[in-house]
Protein backbone atom coordinates (compact mmCIF):
# COMPACT_ATOMS: atom_id res chain seq x y z
CA UNK A 1 0.00 0.00 0.00
CA UNK A 2 1.61 3.28 -1.05
CA UNK A 3 1.54 6.37 1.16
CA UNK A 4 -0.47 8.14 -1.51
CA UNK A 5 -1.62 7.81 -5.12
CA UNK A 6 -2.45 11.38 -6.16
CA UNK A 7 -2.14 13.34 -2.93
CA UNK A 8 -3.18 12.74 0.66
CA UNK A 9 -5.50 15.75 0.84
CA UNK A 10 -7.46 14.74 -2.24
CA UNK A 11 -7.78 11.18 -1.07
CA UNK A 12 -8.84 12.26 2.40
CA UNK A 13 -11.49 14.51 0.95
CA UNK A 14 -12.75 11.80 -1.43
CA UNK A 15 -13.49 9.53 1.53
CA UNK A 16 -15.14 12.30 3.58
CA UNK A 17 -17.31 13.49 0.70
CA UNK A 18 -17.67 10.68 -1.85
CA UNK A 19 -15.98 7.31 -1.84
CA UNK A 20 -12.42 6.02 -1.69
CA UNK A 21 -10.82 2.58 -1.55
CA UNK A 22 -7.84 1.20 0.29
CA UNK A 23 -5.92 -1.96 -0.54
CA UNK A 24 -5.48 -3.29 2.98
CA UNK A 25 -4.47 -6.78 1.90
CA UNK A 26 -1.51 -6.55 4.29
CA UNK A 27 -3.94 -7.13 7.18
CA UNK A 28 -3.74 -10.65 8.63
CA UNK A 29 -6.55 -13.17 9.01
CA UNK A 30 -6.85 -15.99 11.52
CA UNK A 31 -9.65 -18.54 11.55
CA UNK A 32 -10.74 -20.02 14.86
CA UNK A 33 -13.04 -23.01 14.61
CA UNK A 34 -14.33 -25.82 16.78
CA UNK A 35 -16.64 -26.64 19.68
CA UNK A 36 -14.28 -24.81 22.04
CA UNK A 37 -14.03 -21.65 19.90
CA UNK A 38 -16.23 -19.43 22.07
CA UNK A 39 -14.63 -20.48 25.37
CA UNK A 40 -11.16 -19.99 23.87
CA UNK A 41 -11.94 -16.55 22.44
CA UNK A 42 -13.48 -15.47 25.76
CA UNK A 43 -10.09 -16.26 27.34
CA UNK A 44 -7.94 -14.34 24.87
CA UNK A 45 -10.15 -11.42 23.80
CA UNK A 46 -11.20 -8.50 25.96
CA UNK A 47 -14.74 -8.08 24.68
CA UNK A 48 -17.68 -10.39 25.41
CA UNK A 49 -17.49 -12.72 22.41
CA UNK A 50 -20.75 -14.42 23.47
CA UNK A 51 -22.55 -11.28 22.34
CA UNK A 52 -21.61 -11.76 18.68
CA UNK A 53 -24.46 -13.29 16.74
CA UNK A 54 -23.79 -15.35 13.62
CA UNK A 55 -23.01 -12.75 10.94
CA UNK A 56 -21.96 -10.20 13.54
CA UNK A 57 -18.72 -8.29 14.09
CA UNK A 58 -17.02 -7.03 17.23
CA UNK A 59 -13.95 -4.95 18.11
CA UNK A 60 -11.67 -6.37 20.77
CA UNK A 61 -8.22 -6.21 22.33
CA UNK A 62 -5.83 -9.12 22.62
CA UNK A 63 -4.24 -8.53 26.02
CA UNK A 64 -1.27 -10.00 27.84
CA UNK A 65 -1.55 -11.12 31.48
CA UNK A 66 -0.65 -7.60 32.65
CA UNK A 67 -3.54 -6.16 30.64
CA UNK A 68 -1.24 -4.65 27.98
CA UNK A 69 -2.52 -4.59 24.42
CA UNK A 70 -0.78 -7.12 22.15
CA UNK A 71 -3.08 -6.16 19.29
CA UNK A 72 -6.48 -4.68 18.58
CA UNK A 73 -8.67 -6.48 16.11
CA UNK A 74 -12.05 -7.24 14.63
CA UNK A 75 -13.74 -10.60 15.15
CA UNK A 76 -16.39 -11.81 12.72
CA UNK A 77 -18.63 -14.73 13.57
CA UNK A 78 -19.04 -16.71 10.36
CA UNK A 79 -20.91 -19.69 11.80
CA UNK A 80 -21.91 -21.35 15.06
CA UNK A 81 -18.36 -22.35 16.01
CA UNK A 82 -16.47 -20.44 13.38
CA UNK A 83 -14.83 -17.04 13.80
CA UNK A 84 -12.51 -14.95 11.68
CA UNK A 85 -10.08 -12.51 13.31
CA UNK A 86 -8.50 -9.68 11.33
CA UNK A 87 -5.13 -8.71 12.77
CA UNK A 88 -2.72 -5.84 12.20
CA UNK A 89 -0.06 -6.90 9.71
CA UNK A 90 2.90 -6.12 11.94
CA UNK A 91 1.40 -8.12 14.83
CA UNK A 92 0.09 -11.06 12.84
CA UNK A 93 2.96 -13.40 13.74
CA UNK A 94 2.90 -12.44 17.42
CA UNK A 95 -0.88 -12.86 17.54
CA UNK A 96 -0.71 -16.28 15.93
CA UNK A 97 1.93 -17.47 18.39
CA UNK A 98 -0.09 -16.10 21.31
CA UNK A 99 -3.35 -17.67 20.10
CA UNK A 100 -1.59 -20.98 19.41
CA UNK A 101 -0.09 -21.03 22.87
CA UNK A 102 -3.34 -20.36 24.72
CA UNK A 103 -5.45 -22.64 22.53
CA UNK A 104 -3.90 -25.72 24.08
CA UNK A 105 -6.51 -27.57 26.09
CA UNK A 106 -9.39 -26.13 24.03
CA UNK A 107 -11.18 -28.14 21.36
CA UNK A 108 -10.37 -25.58 18.72
CA UNK A 109 -8.30 -25.10 15.56
CA UNK A 110 -6.38 -21.85 15.05
CA UNK A 111 -5.48 -21.41 11.40
CA UNK A 112 -3.41 -18.73 9.67
CA UNK A 113 -5.50 -17.83 6.61
CA UNK A 114 -3.73 -14.56 5.71
CA UNK A 115 -2.78 -15.92 2.28
CA UNK A 116 -6.37 -16.77 1.49
CA UNK A 117 -7.66 -13.21 1.55
CA UNK A 118 -7.03 -9.90 -0.10
CA UNK A 119 -8.79 -7.03 1.66
CA UNK A 120 -10.33 -3.96 0.15
CA UNK A 121 -11.84 -1.17 2.26
CA UNK A 122 -14.38 0.91 0.37
CA UNK A 123 -15.28 3.93 2.47
CA UNK A 124 -17.26 7.13 2.19
CA UNK A 125 -20.84 8.41 2.11
CA UNK A 126 -21.34 7.04 -1.42
CA UNK A 127 -19.65 3.68 -0.76
CA UNK A 128 -22.86 1.68 -0.57
CA UNK A 129 -24.48 3.16 -3.64
CA UNK A 130 -21.39 2.81 -5.81
CA UNK A 131 -20.57 -0.71 -4.60
CA UNK A 132 -24.11 -1.96 -4.92
CA UNK A 133 -24.24 -0.69 -8.48
CA UNK A 134 -20.73 -1.81 -9.52
CA UNK A 135 -20.75 -5.27 -7.96
CA UNK A 136 -24.47 -5.97 -7.82
CA UNK A 137 -24.31 -7.28 -4.26
CA UNK A 138 -26.38 -6.62 -1.16
CA UNK A 139 -24.35 -4.89 1.53
CA UNK A 140 -24.39 -5.73 5.21
CA UNK A 141 -25.46 -3.27 7.90
CA UNK A 142 -22.82 -1.71 10.14
CA UNK A 143 -21.03 -4.29 12.29
CA UNK A 144 -22.44 -7.17 10.26
CA UNK A 145 -20.70 -9.53 7.86
CA UNK A 146 -22.31 -11.27 4.90
CA UNK A 147 -21.22 -13.74 2.27
CA UNK A 148 -21.28 -12.64 -1.32
CA UNK A 149 -19.79 -13.49 -4.66
CA UNK A 150 -17.33 -10.86 -5.79
CA UNK A 151 -15.62 -11.34 -9.15
CA UNK A 152 -17.44 -14.68 -9.27
CA UNK A 153 -15.55 -15.88 -6.19
CA UNK A 154 -16.76 -16.28 -2.63
CA UNK A 155 -16.08 -13.22 -0.50
CA UNK A 156 -16.93 -11.78 2.88
CA UNK A 157 -18.37 -8.29 3.02
CA UNK A 158 -18.07 -6.57 6.39
CA UNK A 159 -19.82 -3.41 7.54
CA UNK A 160 -16.70 -2.07 9.21
CA UNK A 161 -13.94 0.45 8.52
CA UNK A 162 -11.24 2.71 9.88
CA UNK A 163 -12.28 6.12 8.58
CA UNK A 164 -15.36 7.22 10.52
CA UNK A 165 -17.37 7.07 7.31
CA UNK A 166 -19.96 4.57 6.19
CA UNK A 167 -18.62 1.77 4.05
CA UNK A 168 -17.50 -1.82 3.94
CA UNK A 169 -14.40 -3.95 4.04
CA UNK A 170 -14.32 -6.81 1.55
CA UNK A 171 -12.30 -9.94 2.25
CA UNK A 172 -11.88 -11.56 -1.12
CA UNK A 173 -9.94 -14.08 -3.13
CA UNK A 174 -6.57 -12.52 -4.10
CA UNK A 175 -7.28 -13.64 -7.69
CA UNK A 176 -10.41 -11.51 -7.77
CA UNK A 177 -8.86 -8.46 -6.12
CA UNK A 178 -7.08 -6.94 -9.12
CA UNK A 179 -10.08 -7.01 -11.50
CA UNK A 180 -12.39 -5.71 -8.76
CA UNK A 181 -10.00 -2.84 -8.01
CA UNK A 182 -10.06 -1.95 -11.72
CA UNK A 183 -13.84 -2.18 -11.82
CA UNK A 184 -14.23 0.12 -8.81
CA UNK A 185 -11.72 2.53 -10.32
CA UNK A 186 -13.92 2.67 -13.42
CA UNK A 187 -16.93 3.31 -11.19
CA UNK A 188 -15.20 6.42 -9.87
CA UNK A 189 -13.88 5.15 -6.54
CA UNK A 190 -10.71 7.07 -5.61
CA UNK A 191 -7.67 4.94 -4.71
CA UNK A 192 -6.32 6.01 -1.31
CA UNK A 193 -3.04 5.29 0.43
CA UNK A 194 -1.64 4.93 3.90
CA UNK A 195 -1.37 8.71 4.36
CA UNK A 196 -5.10 9.31 4.05
CA UNK A 197 -5.83 6.18 6.08
CA UNK A 198 -3.85 7.76 8.91
CA UNK A 199 -5.39 11.25 8.72
CA UNK A 200 -8.92 9.81 8.45
CA UNK A 201 -8.57 7.50 11.44
CA UNK A 202 -6.84 10.14 13.52
CA UNK A 203 -9.62 12.69 12.96
CA UNK A 204 -12.12 10.23 14.43
CA UNK A 205 -9.69 9.14 17.17
CA UNK A 206 -9.37 5.48 16.23
CA UNK A 207 -6.22 4.18 17.90
CA UNK A 208 -3.36 2.66 15.91
CA UNK A 209 -1.44 -0.24 17.39
CA UNK A 210 2.21 0.75 17.78
CA UNK A 211 1.21 4.38 18.39
CA UNK A 212 -1.69 4.60 20.87
CA UNK A 213 -1.76 0.92 21.75
CA UNK A 214 1.23 -1.09 22.95
CA UNK A 215 1.85 -4.13 25.16
CA UNK A 216 2.87 -1.64 27.89
CA UNK A 217 -0.47 0.23 27.88
CA UNK A 218 -3.81 -1.18 28.98
CA UNK A 219 -7.13 -0.53 27.24
CA UNK A 220 -8.42 1.60 30.14
CA UNK A 221 -5.76 4.30 29.73
CA UNK A 222 -6.29 4.09 25.96
CA UNK A 223 -9.99 4.87 26.38
CA UNK A 224 -11.03 1.38 25.29
CA UNK A 225 -12.78 0.36 28.50
CA UNK A 226 -15.94 -0.05 26.41
CA UNK A 227 -14.49 -3.13 24.68
CA UNK A 228 -13.41 -4.81 27.93
CA UNK A 229 -15.80 -7.24 29.61
CA UNK A 230 -13.86 -8.19 32.74
CA UNK A 231 -16.54 -10.62 34.04
CA UNK A 232 -15.59 -13.03 31.22
CA UNK A 233 -12.25 -13.49 33.00
CA UNK A 234 -10.10 -12.91 29.90
CA UNK A 235 -6.31 -12.84 30.14
CA UNK A 236 -5.34 -9.51 31.65
CA UNK A 237 -8.81 -8.87 33.09
CA UNK A 238 -7.53 -8.72 36.67
CA UNK A 239 -5.16 -5.90 35.81
CA UNK A 240 -7.96 -4.17 33.92
CA UNK A 241 -10.37 -4.48 36.87
CA UNK A 242 -7.73 -2.68 38.96
CA UNK A 243 -7.03 -0.03 36.32
CA UNK A 244 -10.75 0.70 35.97
CA UNK A 245 -11.30 0.88 39.74
CA UNK A 246 -8.20 2.87 40.67
CA UNK A 247 -7.80 4.93 37.52
CA UNK A 248 -4.58 5.18 35.56
CA UNK A 249 -1.73 7.66 35.93
CA UNK A 250 -2.04 8.68 32.30
CA UNK A 251 -4.85 8.78 29.78
CA UNK A 252 -5.04 9.05 26.05
CA UNK A 253 -6.66 12.26 24.84
CA UNK A 254 -7.12 13.98 21.48
CA UNK A 255 -5.90 17.55 21.05
CA UNK A 256 -5.92 20.34 18.51
CA UNK A 257 -3.18 22.88 17.88
CA UNK A 258 -4.61 26.37 18.32
CA UNK A 259 -2.52 28.20 15.72
CA UNK A 260 0.32 27.18 13.45
CA UNK A 261 2.35 24.01 13.79
CA UNK A 262 1.95 20.33 13.09
CA UNK A 263 2.52 17.93 15.96
CA UNK A 264 4.29 14.63 15.36
CA UNK A 265 4.65 11.35 17.21
CA UNK A 266 7.09 11.69 20.10
CA UNK A 267 6.63 15.44 20.67
CA UNK A 268 6.56 16.28 24.41
CA UNK A 269 3.36 17.71 25.92
CA UNK A 270 4.05 20.52 28.41
CA UNK A 271 2.32 22.66 30.97
CA UNK A 272 4.70 25.42 32.03
CA UNK A 273 8.14 23.85 32.28
CA UNK A 274 6.87 20.40 33.16
CA UNK A 275 6.54 17.59 30.66
CA UNK A 276 3.13 16.03 31.28
CA UNK A 277 2.82 13.70 28.33
CA UNK A 278 3.86 12.65 24.88
CA UNK A 279 2.21 12.73 21.45
CA UNK A 280 1.41 9.26 20.10
CA UNK A 281 0.09 10.39 16.69
CA UNK A 282 0.16 13.84 15.15
CA UNK A 283 -0.57 15.23 11.75
CA UNK A 284 -2.19 17.99 9.78
CA UNK A 285 -5.89 17.14 10.02
CA UNK A 286 -7.34 18.01 6.61
CA UNK A 287 -10.98 18.30 7.74
CA UNK A 288 -10.01 20.56 10.65
CA UNK A 289 -7.41 22.43 8.60
CA UNK A 290 -4.97 22.46 11.49
CA UNK A 291 -2.54 20.31 13.40
CA UNK A 292 -4.09 17.71 15.67
CA UNK A 293 -3.30 14.42 17.30
CA UNK A 294 -3.53 12.18 20.30
CA UNK A 295 -1.31 12.08 23.36
CA UNK A 296 -0.89 10.20 26.59
CA UNK A 297 -0.87 12.71 29.39
CA UNK A 298 -1.33 12.99 33.13
CA UNK A 299 -4.88 11.79 33.81
CA UNK A 300 -6.01 15.01 35.55
CA UNK A 301 -5.10 17.00 32.43
CA UNK A 302 -6.80 14.68 29.96
CA UNK A 303 -10.05 16.65 30.07
CA UNK A 304 -11.55 18.49 27.09
CA UNK A 305 -10.71 22.17 27.23
CA UNK A 306 -7.41 21.86 29.10
CA UNK A 307 -4.73 24.14 27.63
CA UNK A 308 -1.33 22.55 27.09
CA UNK A 309 1.68 23.19 24.89
CA UNK A 310 3.27 20.81 22.44
CA UNK A 311 7.01 21.02 21.88
CA UNK A 312 7.21 20.71 18.11
CA UNK A 313 10.89 20.49 17.20
CA UNK A 314 11.85 23.05 19.81
CA UNK A 315 8.92 25.42 19.22
CA UNK A 316 6.13 25.55 21.75
CA UNK A 317 2.72 25.34 20.11
CA UNK A 318 -0.43 26.13 22.06
CA UNK A 319 -2.89 23.24 22.04
CA UNK A 320 -6.18 22.33 23.66
CA UNK A 321 -7.41 18.93 24.76
CA UNK A 322 -10.50 18.10 22.74
CA UNK A 323 -13.31 15.60 23.04
CA UNK A 324 -13.62 12.55 20.83
CA UNK A 325 -13.98 12.51 17.90
CA UNK A 326 -11.93 15.46 16.64
CA UNK A 327 -13.99 15.45 13.45
CA UNK A 328 -17.74 14.99 13.51
CA UNK A 329 -19.81 14.72 10.38
CA UNK A 330 -22.21 17.58 9.78
CA UNK A 331 -25.59 15.85 9.90
CA UNK B 1 1.30 19.73 -9.84
CA UNK B 2 3.27 20.95 -12.80
CA UNK B 3 5.91 19.03 -14.77
CA UNK B 4 9.50 18.93 -13.55
CA UNK B 5 11.33 22.10 -14.54
CA UNK B 6 14.48 23.95 -13.54
CA UNK B 7 14.56 27.48 -14.97
CA UNK B 8 17.75 28.67 -16.64
CA UNK B 9 17.92 31.98 -14.79
CA UNK B 10 18.25 30.36 -11.34
CA UNK B 11 21.16 28.92 -9.37
CA UNK B 12 20.70 25.71 -7.36
CA UNK B 13 21.94 24.27 -4.09
CA UNK B 14 22.37 20.50 -3.78
CA UNK B 15 19.86 20.45 -0.90
CA UNK B 16 17.18 21.35 -3.45
CA UNK B 17 16.92 25.08 -3.04
CA UNK B 18 16.97 27.67 -5.75
CA UNK B 19 18.37 31.21 -5.74
CA UNK B 20 17.32 34.13 -7.91
CA UNK B 21 19.99 36.82 -7.71
CA UNK B 22 18.65 40.39 -7.68
CA UNK B 23 21.16 43.21 -8.10
CA UNK B 24 24.58 42.86 -6.50
CA UNK B 25 23.68 41.70 -3.04
CA UNK B 26 20.06 40.54 -2.87
CA UNK B 27 18.42 37.23 -3.70
CA UNK B 28 15.15 35.31 -3.50
CA UNK B 29 15.21 31.73 -2.18
CA UNK B 30 12.81 28.87 -2.67
CA UNK B 31 12.68 25.10 -2.99
CA UNK B 32 12.96 23.28 -6.29
CA UNK B 33 10.35 21.36 -8.22
CA UNK B 34 12.04 18.15 -7.09
CA UNK B 35 11.88 19.19 -3.41
CA UNK B 36 8.18 20.04 -3.47
CA UNK B 37 7.39 16.88 -5.43
CA UNK B 38 9.24 14.68 -2.94
CA UNK B 39 7.51 16.37 -0.03
CA UNK B 40 3.98 16.14 -1.41
CA UNK B 41 1.22 18.62 -0.65
CA UNK B 42 2.70 21.35 1.53
CA UNK B 43 0.33 22.31 4.34
CA UNK B 44 2.57 24.52 6.46
CA UNK B 45 5.51 26.86 5.98
CA UNK B 46 7.27 27.99 9.13
CA UNK B 47 9.31 31.03 8.07
CA UNK B 48 12.18 32.74 9.84
CA UNK B 49 11.63 36.28 11.13
CA UNK B 50 12.68 39.29 9.13
CA UNK B 51 16.13 40.35 10.39
CA UNK B 52 17.28 36.80 11.11
CA UNK B 53 20.79 35.99 9.94
CA UNK B 54 21.03 32.73 8.05
CA UNK B 55 24.11 30.66 7.31
CA UNK B 56 24.86 28.85 4.09
CA UNK B 57 24.15 25.11 4.37
CA UNK B 58 22.21 25.49 7.64
CA UNK B 59 18.45 25.13 8.14
CA UNK B 60 16.55 28.43 8.16
CA UNK B 61 12.89 27.36 7.84
CA UNK B 62 10.61 24.33 7.79
CA UNK B 63 8.11 23.14 5.25
CA UNK B 64 5.65 20.44 6.14
CA UNK B 65 3.43 18.17 4.15
CA UNK B 66 0.71 16.03 5.70
CA UNK B 67 3.17 13.22 6.30
CA UNK B 68 6.53 14.83 6.89
CA UNK B 69 8.45 17.88 8.00
CA UNK B 70 11.53 19.03 6.13
CA UNK B 71 14.24 21.56 6.91
CA UNK B 72 14.91 24.21 4.32
CA UNK B 73 18.64 24.71 3.88
CA UNK B 74 20.04 28.17 3.19
CA UNK B 75 21.83 28.12 -0.17
CA UNK B 76 23.75 31.30 0.73
CA UNK B 77 24.60 33.41 3.79
CA UNK B 78 22.62 36.56 4.50
CA UNK B 79 19.89 38.35 6.40
CA UNK B 80 16.17 37.84 5.86
CA UNK B 81 14.58 41.05 4.56
CA UNK B 82 11.19 39.69 3.57
CA UNK B 83 9.18 36.48 3.91
CA UNK B 84 6.40 35.42 1.57
CA UNK B 85 3.30 36.14 3.64
CA UNK B 86 1.02 34.59 1.04
CA UNK B 87 2.27 31.18 2.17
CA UNK B 88 0.72 31.56 5.64
CA UNK B 89 -2.72 31.01 4.16
CA UNK B 90 -1.69 29.32 0.92
CA UNK B 91 1.26 27.02 1.56
CA UNK B 92 0.08 24.97 -1.45
CA UNK B 93 1.55 27.65 -3.71
CA UNK B 94 4.93 26.04 -2.99
CA UNK B 95 3.65 23.03 -4.93
CA UNK B 96 1.74 24.89 -7.58
CA UNK B 97 4.33 27.49 -8.46
CA UNK B 98 7.65 26.75 -6.72
CA UNK B 99 9.62 29.39 -8.66
CA UNK B 100 6.91 32.05 -8.71
CA UNK B 101 4.23 32.63 -6.06
CA UNK B 102 5.79 29.87 -3.98
CA UNK B 103 9.04 31.74 -3.26
CA UNK B 104 10.03 31.58 0.42
CA UNK B 105 12.24 34.52 1.47
CA UNK B 106 14.17 37.53 0.22
CA UNK B 107 17.67 37.89 1.56
CA UNK B 108 20.36 40.58 1.75
CA UNK B 109 23.41 38.51 0.92
CA UNK B 110 26.36 38.46 3.32
CA UNK B 111 28.72 36.87 0.81
CA UNK B 112 27.48 37.33 -2.77
CA UNK B 113 30.53 35.45 -4.11
CA UNK B 114 28.99 32.25 -2.71
CA UNK B 115 26.82 32.24 -5.84
CA UNK B 116 29.79 31.02 -7.83
CA UNK B 117 29.76 27.76 -5.88
CA UNK B 118 26.09 27.04 -6.66
CA UNK B 119 24.93 24.74 -9.44
CA UNK B 120 23.56 25.72 -12.81
CA UNK B 121 20.30 24.08 -14.01
CA UNK B 122 22.14 21.41 -16.03
CA UNK B 123 24.40 20.51 -13.14
CA UNK B 124 21.42 20.33 -10.81
CA UNK B 125 19.50 18.09 -13.24
CA UNK B 126 22.54 15.84 -13.45
CA UNK B 127 22.64 15.65 -9.65
CA UNK B 128 19.02 14.52 -9.61
CA UNK B 129 19.64 11.89 -12.27
CA UNK B 130 22.48 10.42 -10.22
CA UNK B 131 20.57 10.57 -6.95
Amino acid sequence: MPVTYEGILEEHSAVRRHVGMFDVSHMGEVEVEGPGALAFLQLVLSNDVAKIEIGGAQYSCLCNEAGGVIDDLFVYRLGGDRYLIVTNASNHGTDLAWLGRWSRGFDVTVRDVADRYAMLAVQGPHARTVLGRALGIALPARMRVSRARVGNRPALVCGTGYTGEDGVEILLDPEAAVPIWAELLDAGVVPCGLGARDTLRLEVCFPLHGNELTPERNPIEAGLGWCCAEPTGFLGSEAIVRARAEGTAEKLAPFEIEGAGIPRQGNPVLTGEEQVGVVTSGTFAPSLERGAGMAYLRADLAEPGTAVEIDVRGKRRAARIASKPLYRKAS
Amino acid sequence: MSEANYPDDLRYHDQHDWVRLEGDDHAVFGITWYAQDSLGEVVFFDPPEVGTTIDKDASYAEVESVKAVSDVIAPMTGEIVEVNDLLQDHPERINEDPYGEGWLVKVKLGAPQEAEGLLGPDEYRKLLENA
